[in-house]
């Protein structure tokens, strides 16, 4: 078990390492969001007049959980790619024959994305605070953010993890890529729920990424933040169980058919 | 007790069989080559045994413990060193072997000592820090080999080790798979190279299609399949009187590319006595070879065919399918 914790922390280390020496794997996680983020409030801003917009300081400040959520869910997604590259070159034979837990593997891969997503919320926290957008529940409320943040990016990780390991081909799990767009602006993270027409108002309001991004963003708007948190961890760890569970199952699979 | 021992083991992928029914064992501190052709089954069969693969059918144990139901165990006595080097580009060479330490719990400090150790005996100290990736393809299997080291296995798998390498490279890994089997460790190293497994295997097993078709040392199989012969280029004209005189020594072969070839019941013993009768019959020998039967001769007689080398073809994985 001691060893297990020393292998999750080893390859979550190399994971780190990995994503920041292939710059092609870094740039999704943070270029993407802050552009979208800049697109999006500079263009978009007089949205906050709109009847029914929660009340915030600036559209920044409500747009900054969005840009963490996209960021996240790539995260996850480079690090299912990263995984499957492993796959595919031999690597986790390597993991797979030592005499290791398998789920540390995937802990340990998990950590490295965990690590991303944290450094990913930092970056949106400091451009929120360059740009006039503070949190308004102060260190706290964004502790409490990074905290949601950093479990979301392990989860998502966990989905990336699982598809990686189904199919061991990164050209696959690269292919969600675009899904992972669709599943984010099917959800409140960049627009309220309220304002919404359907049948996205309602698929919002049933996708688990909206919690998520609720729970991320109310102690950056400011206001009772406790019911968002809460619904925002029982989503992570809905979507954490499913992970947990597809992961098992690929991981049994791969055992069992050499592939 | 043997290093390896292996019952009816059997791995099928669908409707195709990749290893049937294959029974071996391997003794402590033995070199064992399992020489076949690309898709014959030897890199299942090392998956199998290195617990990467679970099998369809049989038993099998490594060091003692069962490949099923004691596979830690088994991933604790084992080094491996598969086909492709499992290398992460992106790492330095030292980065490597220490996180394979972390892997086997070797704890820090040891871990970084024995890296240091092994780089060394490997030649890769100087590009320790390098990344995998500016590695030729002989330091890439230098430092898998040495990966597979850091826990000073009791047995160590190398599958293919020498695949696409130059020969000088190639006689580095097997100088380094000689000196740790004299320090004791027990090696299973499949190759379809002959070469390799006559030079580095006290026994050879020899797999096609799936099914272990011989087995002995290269000494026996190569016994098994006929004396020694003797290739001679003669003078022109020749050949026909030449041949009579040669089956009074054993049995004439058919000539290939212009010489005489008979097969010496009494091996290099009859070597002088043939030139001399032909010398005293007026033929003019200019140049002769006594050839001794290869492995390759074997793999001939065993499964009709010519062991072709072919780079990279991979064998059934049921995702592949």
């Amino acid at each position: 078990m001691r060893n297990d914790l020393r292998v999750v922390r080893a390859l979550g280390v190399r994971s780190v390492k990995q994503t920041f020496r292939r710059p092609q794997l870094m740039a999704p996680i943070i270029m993407f969001p802050t552009l979208l983020l800049a697109v999006q409030t500079g263009g978009a801003a007089a949205a906050l007049n709109l009847p029914g917009f929660p009340p915030v300081d600036s559209f920044l400040q409500f747009m900054l959980a969005g840009a963490m959520m996209q960021a996240v869910l790539l995260a996850g997604n480079s690090g299912g790619i990263a995984l499957a590259v492993d796959i595919e070159m031999g690597f986790t034979d390597r993991l797979f024959a030592a005499p290791i837990s398998r789920y540390a593997i995937v802990l340990g891969r998990l950590m490295g994305t965990a690590v991303l997503g944290a450094v990913a919320g930092l970056w949106f926290f400091l451009i929120g605070l360059v740009f006039g957008a503070p949190v308004a529940d102060g260190l706290p409320g964004a502790l409490l953010s990074l905290f949601l943040v950093v479990l979301t990016s392990m989860v998502m990780g966990g989905i990336g993890a699982s598809i990686a390991l189904r199919t061991g081909k990164a050209s696959i799990v690269q292919g969600l890529f675009p899904f992972v767009f669709v599943i984010l602006f099917l959800s409140s993270a960049f627009f309220p729920q309220e304002l919404m027409v359907e049948p996205a108002k309602t698929i919002a309001q049933v996708n688990p990424l909206s919690f998520i991004a609720e729970g991320v963003r109310r102690p950056i708007i400011g206001g009772e933040s406790a019911g968002d948190v809460a619904a925002a961890l029982a989503a992570i760890g809905g979507i954490g169980l499913v992970a947990f569970w597809l992961s098992r199952s690929a991981l049994r699979h791969r055992l069992r058919t050499g592939g | 007790m043997p290093a390896i021992v292996v019952e009816g083991l059997e791995r099928s992928f669908g409707d195709l069989w990749a290893v049937q029914g294959v029974d071996l064992e391997v003794s402590e501190s033995e070199i064992y080559g399992f020489l076949g052709p690309n898709g014959a089954g030897k890199t299942t069969m090392v998956r199998m045994l290195t617990t990467l693969l679970l099998p369809t059918a049989g038993r099998a144990s490594v060091a003692g413990h069962d490949i099923v139901t004691e596979a830690s165990a088994v991933r604790r006595s084992i080094g491996v060193a598969l086909q492709e080097a499992a290398l992460d580009p992106l790492m330095t060479g030292r980065e490597l072997i220490r996180l394979q330490a972390t892997l086997h719990g070797i704890p820090r400090r040891d871990g970084e000592r024995r890296a240091d150790a092994l780089l060394e005996r490997v030649d890769l100290a100087d590009a320790a820090d390098r990344r995998v990736g500016t590695y030729s393809g002989g330091m890439q299997r230098r430092l898998d080999l040495a990966a597979a080291l850091v826990h000073e296995p009791t047995v160590l798998f190398l599958d293919e080790p020498t695949t696409g390498l130059d020969p000088v490279s190639r006689k580095t890994i097997w100088e380094e798979v000689e000196k740790l089997n004299r320090e004791g460790t027990t090696v299973f190293l499949t190759t379809q190279y002959l070469e390799e497994a006559d030079q580095l295997a006290n026994r050879v097993g020899i797999i096609d299609s799936g099914r272990l078709v011989a087995e002995d040392t290269p000494g026996a199989l190569k016994a098994q399949v006929g004396n020694p012969h003797l290739e001679l280029v003669l003078a022109e004209g020749s050949d026909d009187a030449a041949g009579i005189i040669c089956e009074k020594f054993g049995k004439p072969l058919p000539a290939k590319d212009g010489k005489v070839l008979v097969e010496l019941e009494r091996g290099a013993a009859d070597v002088a006595r043939v030139v001399l009768a032909l010398d005293e019959g007026g033929i003019t020998v200019e140049s002769l070879e006594l050839v001794e039967p290869t492995l390759d001769d074997v793999f001939v007689a065993k499964t009709g065919y010519h062991l072709e080398i072919e780079e990279d073809e991979p064998e059934p994985s049921e995702a592949g399918q």
